[in-house]
C-alpha cells in the first residue's frame, strides 16, 4: 500500500473531505440553533423518548457538585449502568460499570474503581472537562446497554455501536465501530476502534479498517468481521433516518447500539459526523448524496420510505452501474 | 448574486490593498525593503554646564555641510531656553539663551544624517596662501630646516603635509620636537603642523569630528587635519598620516577651539550619542507624501509614537500568523492544541530566539505535564486545577530562570515571556488528549502545535514580512482576502491524502 494517495483518486472515488464536510455539510445543512438537541444528549433523549424513538433508559441526572452526593442513591441497587456527560463528544467522560464487588466497582476495563473515584469522575463531568467548550456540564446515570451477541466475538470490552451517516434525512451510509483493546473499549475509531463498513441495502458487513489499513479479521479476538448480518437491518435504517426530523439537521450521525433485550436504541446523535465511514465502506459519500440531492420528492416522504428508497436505489447492482 | 458574494469581496479587498501598495510604492517612493546598508545616522549632543548664576549663554558648535553627509533632519531640545542660530567664521553655531536657570542643565541637538556623495557640493573657494607666522629663534631656524628636508621628499601639497606629519609621528629630529612634544596628542600634533604648513604658505585647518557607530555613545571627538591643494580640502589624519576620511566620519566643527562656550556657566560637558536610523528611507517618503499632500501617508503607522510603533511591529504580524495557521489547519491539516495558540508561542520565540524557545518550551511543558499527572491523582475540581497548573508554570518558569542564570546561561531568563496562561491551557489540554486519546495523539498535537508555531515564527522575524507589513498596513487587506478565499477551501487537506490511502489501489467505483 503506497503512504498516500492522489487527490484526483479521492476525487474519483467521491471521497468528501474535512474541509468540504464542514463547508457543504454542516455550515450550509445544520443550522446553528439546532445543535444544542444534540450537543445536549439529555435535551435528545428528552425528545427522542416523545418522538417514540428507543434510547437507554435514564437512572438520573446529577446537576451540581452539591448533588453530587445522590450518586450513591441513584445507583443503589444498580449492579450496572453509565455515568456520561450531557455534553460530551467524541465518547469523552463515559465511565461504564459493568458490575459491583462489594464496595468496589468494576468498570468495562476490569479495573475496580471505588465511591470516591466515581464521584471525582461526576464532579470533573460537572466542571465541565469533557464538554464542548469546558462550560458546566451535567452529568448523565443511564442504563447500561447489554449488548448482541452478535459483535461478542469481534469486540474487545466496551460497547460495538452502528454509526449511520444520514443526509437530508437518508440514510446514506453506516459503518459497525468496534472496540479494540488499544481503543480502551471505546468505539471511536481514531482511537483505535476498528471500523467495518456495512452495506447500505442488506446491513451486512464487509471488511473494517483499524489504524488506517484493511483488516479482515478483529486484531484482539481473531474473528473474521466480515458477514455479518445485522438483524432488523431496515428497521434500524427507518430509527436513524427518523432522527432527522428529531433534530432538523441536515447532516447527521446517529449512533445506534444493538441491545440484547430491547433491540436497536439510539445512543447518541452527531452533529458533526466524521469522515472515517468512507475508509471503512471503501466508498465515497459523493455519489451517493448527489443521488439524494436529485429525487427530493415533495412532500418529504416518512423515515420508513426514505429507508426503503435507500435501500432500493443504493443496490449494489444500480452502485456497479454508475 | 450570492454565489458571487464572496469573490467579489475578496476581490474588492485585494484590489483596494494592491492600489494603495502599488500608489505608496510607485509615487510616494515608499521603500519594499527594510534598509539594508543603512547610510543614515541619528546623532545626539548633549551639551551639560553648571550655570553660576544670571542669564546663561551657551554657544555650542554645530556641524555645517560636513564632507560625505547631508543633514537630513535636526532639533534642538532645551527647555525654557531661547535659541538663535547662525555661522561663525567656517563654524555653524547654536546659541542657547536663559534669563536665570539653577541647577545642573542639559541641553541636547539631534539631527539626521545621510551619506552624500562628496563630489555632489560644490568645493569652497581656495582661501589663498596661507599668512606665513613669524617665528623666533630657535623655532624660525628649525621651521625652515623641517619645511626643506619635507620639501625634498614631496611632490605636491598633500604629499608635503603627509610627509610632515609622518615626520611628526616618527618624530627623531630635534627641530620638530621643539614644535610638538613627544607625547603630544593628535590636537597638538595637527596645531604643530598648521603652523609648519603656515610657514610653506599652505592654508590648513583643524577638523574635529566623531566617528560613527551604531548604538554608541560618549563617542571620543577626533582632530584631524585639514589641507587646501588649491582645489579642495585634504584630510589627513594626525594620528598616522593617512589621507582621506574613514567612511562615516562626520566633521563637527573647524578651528583650533571647543565646541561650547559658556557664559555664566562652567563645567562643559559634551557627549555624543550616535543611532544608525533604519527607517529613514521610509521617512523620506513619508515627507514627500507630506509634500505632495497626499493624504494616503496621513494614515501611517510612522506617525504614532515610537513605543506605540514598536508594538504593532510585532501585533501586526499576528494577522501573518493566523493566516498561517488557517492554511497549516486547513490545507495542510496539522492537528494544534488551541486554535491560535501556535501563534502565541510563535511571538514569544521572537523574544527568545527558536532554539532556546522550544528547548525551553518542551521543558516547560513536560514538567508542567508531570505535575499535573500528580495533580490528576488529588481529584480536584477544574477550575482550582486549572489555578494549580497555571501556579505550578509560574514557578517553573522561575526556578529555569534563576537555574539558568546560576549555570551561566543568561538566555534562559527568557522564559518569562511565554504566556503563563496559555502554557497551563495547553499543559490542561494535553493531559486530557493524554488520558482520553493516548500519548500518541497528545504528542502528535503537541508536535503539530510546536511546528505550526515554528513555521509562524519563521515567517513573523523575517525582516522583509516585517517591513512590508508595517510599512504598507493596507496589505493585511490581502491577508484578510487570503484568509476569506482558505474560508471557502473545500478540497482535500494533505493529511487526508495519507489518512484515505487505505482506499488507494482498492476496487472503486
Amino acid at each position: 500500500m503506497s503512504w498516500f494517495i492522489t487527490p484526483r483518486e479521492l476525487h474519483r472515488r467521491g471521497i468528501v473531505g474535512m474541509n468540504e464536510r464542514n463547508v457543504e455539510f454542516i455550515a450550509r445543512l445544520n443550522p446553528r440553533r439546532r445543535y444544542p438537541l444534540v450537543d445536549d444528549k439529555l435535551l435528545t433523549k428528552k425528545l427522542a423518548l416523545e418522538a417514540g424513538i428507543a434510547v437507554p433508559e435514564l437512572y438520573g441526572v446529577l446537576e451540581t457538585n452539591h448533588e453530587a452526593r445522590r450518586l450513591r442513591e441513584l445507583i443503589a441497587g444498580r449492579e450496572d449502568f453509565v455515568i456520561k456527560p450531557a455534553h460530551g463528544s467524541g465518547g469523552n467522560g463515559i465511565l461504564v460499570i459493568t458490575g459491583r464487588m462489594g464496595e468496589r466497582f468494576r468498570k468495562a476495563s476490569g479495573v475496580l474503581e471505588d465511591m470516591e473515584g466515581l464521584e471525582h469522575h461526576v464532579s470533573n463531568i460537572l466542571s465541565g472537562m469533557y464538554s464542548l467548550g469546558g462550560q458546566p456540564d451535567k452529568a448523565m446515570i443511564e442504563y447500561r446497554v447489554r449488548f448482541d451477541s452478535l459483535f461478542a466475538k469481534v469486540s474487545f470490552q466496551g460497547v460495538p455501536d452502528i454509526r449511520t451517516v444520514v443526509y437530508h434525512g437518508y440514510p446514506v451510509m453506516a459503518m459497525a465501530r468496534l472496540p479494540t483493546r488499544g481503543s480502551d473499549g471505546k468505539a471511536n475509531l481514531h482511537q483505535g476502534a476498528v471500523g467495518v463498513g456495512i452495506d447500505i441495502t442488506t446491513g451486512v458487513t464487509g471488511h473494517g479498517v483499524w489504524h488506517n489499513e484493511i483488516v479482515a479479521r478483529h486484531p484482539d479476538t481473531g474473528a473474521p468481521i466480515g458477514g455479518i448480518a445485522i438483524p432488523a437491518w431496515d428497521r434500524l435504517l427507518a430509527l436513524a433516518a427518523g432522527c432527522h426530523e428529531l433534530t432538523g439537521l441536515g447532516y447527521l450521525g446517529v449512533d445506534v447500539v444493538l441491545d440484547r433485550d430491547l433491540g436497536p436504541l439510539i445512543l447518541e446523535l452527531n452533529a458533526r459526523p466524521g469522515l472515517a465511514v468512507q475508509v471503512a465502506n471503501a466508498a465515497g459519500l459523493r455519489a451517493r448524496i448527489d443521488r439524494i440531492e436529485a429525487v427530493q420528492p415533495n412532500p418529504p416522504p416518512s423515515p420508513v420510505e426514505r429507508a426503503a428508497f435507500v435501500q432500493a436505489v443504493m443496490s449494489p447492482a444500480r452502485r456497479t452501474g454508475s | 448574486m450570492k454565489r458571487f458574494h464572496l469573490p467579489l469581496l475578496i476581490l474588492a479587498l485585494a484590489a483596494i490593498s494592491l492600489g494603495i501598495f502599488q500608489h505608496k510604492v510607485r509615487h510616494l517612493g515608499f521603500p519594499m525593503v527594510p534598509a539594508q546598508t543603512t547610510d543614515n545616522w541619528i546623532v545626539e549632543a548633549r551639551v551639560a554646564f553648571e550655570p553660576t548664576g544670571g542669564a546663561v549663554t551657551a554657544r555650542v558648535l554645530i556641524p555645517h555641510q560636513p564632507p560625505g553627509l547631508a543633514l537630513l533632519d535636526e532639533h534642538f531640545v532645551s527647555r525654557d531656553y531661547g535659541l538663535t542660530t547662525g555661522m561663525s567664521g567656517e563654524n555653524r553655531e547654536a546659541i542657547w539663551t536663559a534669563r536665570n536657570p539653577s541647577g545642573r542643565q542639559a541641553i541636547y541637538y539631534r539631527a539626521t544624517f545621510y551619506e552624500l556623495d562628496r563630489h555632489l557640493r560644490p568645493p569652497p573657494e581656495y582661501p589663498g596662501p596661507a599668512a606665513a607666522p613669524e617665528f623666533e629663534e630657535p623655532y624660525a631656524s628649525a621651521a625652515t630646516a623641517i619645511i626643506e628636508r619635507v620639501r625634498e621628499r614631496s611632490a605636491d601639497i598633500t604629499t608635503f603635509a603627509n610627509v610632515l606629519v609622518n615626520d611628526m609621528i616618527s618624530a627623531q629630529d630635534e627641530n620638530i620636537a621643539l614644535f610638538v612634544p613627544r607625547e603630544g596628542d593628535e590636537r597638538d600634533r595637527a596645531r604643530a603642523a598648521i603652523r609648519l604648513l603656515a610657514g610653506a604658505r599652505i592654508p590648513a585647518r583643524m577638523a574635529h569630528g566623531i566617528q560613527l557607530t551604531d548604538q554608541a555613545r560618549d563617542l571620543p571627538i577626533r582632530t584631524w587635519l585639514e589641507v587646501h591643494n588649491t582645489r579642495e580640502w585634504v584630510p589627513i589624519n594626525p594620528a598616522d598620516g593617512r589621507v582621506g576620511y574613514p567612511p562615516n566620519f562626520l566633521v563637527w566643527w573647524y578651528g583650533d577651539q571647543e565646541p561650547v562656550e559658556l557664559r555664566r556657566a562652567r563645567n562643559a560637558q559634551v557627549s555624543f550619542a550616535v543611532t544608525r536610523n533604519f527607517q529613514n528611507a521610509v521617512d523620506a517618503a513619508q515627507q514627500r507624501a507630506q509634500l505632495l499632500e497626499s493624504h494616503i501617508a496621513d494614515f501611517s503607522l510612522l506617525g504614532l509614537p515610537v513605543q506605540t510603533q514598536n508594538m504593532y511591529r510585532v501585533l501586526l504580524m499576528v494577522p501573518v500568523g493566523a493566516m498561517i495557521i488557517v492554511l497549516l489547519r486547513n490545507v495542510v491539516g496539522v492537528q494544534t492544541f488551541g486554535t491560535f495558540m501556535p501563534v502565541l508561542i510563535a511571538l514569544s520565540f521572537r523574544e527568545t530566539e527558536l532554539l532556546r524557545g522550544v528547548i525551553l518550551f518542551t521543558l516547560i511543558v513536560s514538567l508542567g505535564l508531570a505535575i499535573r499527572f500528580y495533580l490528576e491523582h488529588l481529584k480536584l475540581l477544574l477550575v482550582p486545577r486549572l489555578a494549580a497548573v497555571v501556579i505550578v508554570v509560574v514557578m517553573l518558569m522561575l526556578m529555569l530562570s534563576i537555574l539558568s542564570y546560576h549555570l551561566g546561561i543568561e538566555h534562559g531568563l527568557a522564559v518569562a515571556l511565554f504566556p503563563m496562561v496559555i502554557l497551563a491551557m495547553t499543559i490542561e489540554r494535553m493531559s486530557i488528549i493524554w488520558e482520553e486519546h493516548g500519548p500518541g495523539d497528545a504528542i502528535r498535537q503537541g508536535i503539530g502545535s510546536m511546528g505550526a508555531a515554528i513555521v509562524g515564527y519563521l515567517l513573523m522575524i523575517n525582516p522583509y514580512m516585517e517591513h512590508l507589513i508595517f510599512v504598507f498596513p493596507e496589505l493585511l487587506l490581502i491577508v484578510l482576502a487570503v484568509t476569506l478565499l482558505l474560508g471557502r477551501y473545500k478540497g482535500y487537506r494533505l493529511s487526508e491524502l495519507i489518512r484515505f490511502r487505505a482506499l488507494a489501489g482498492r476496487p472503486g467505483p
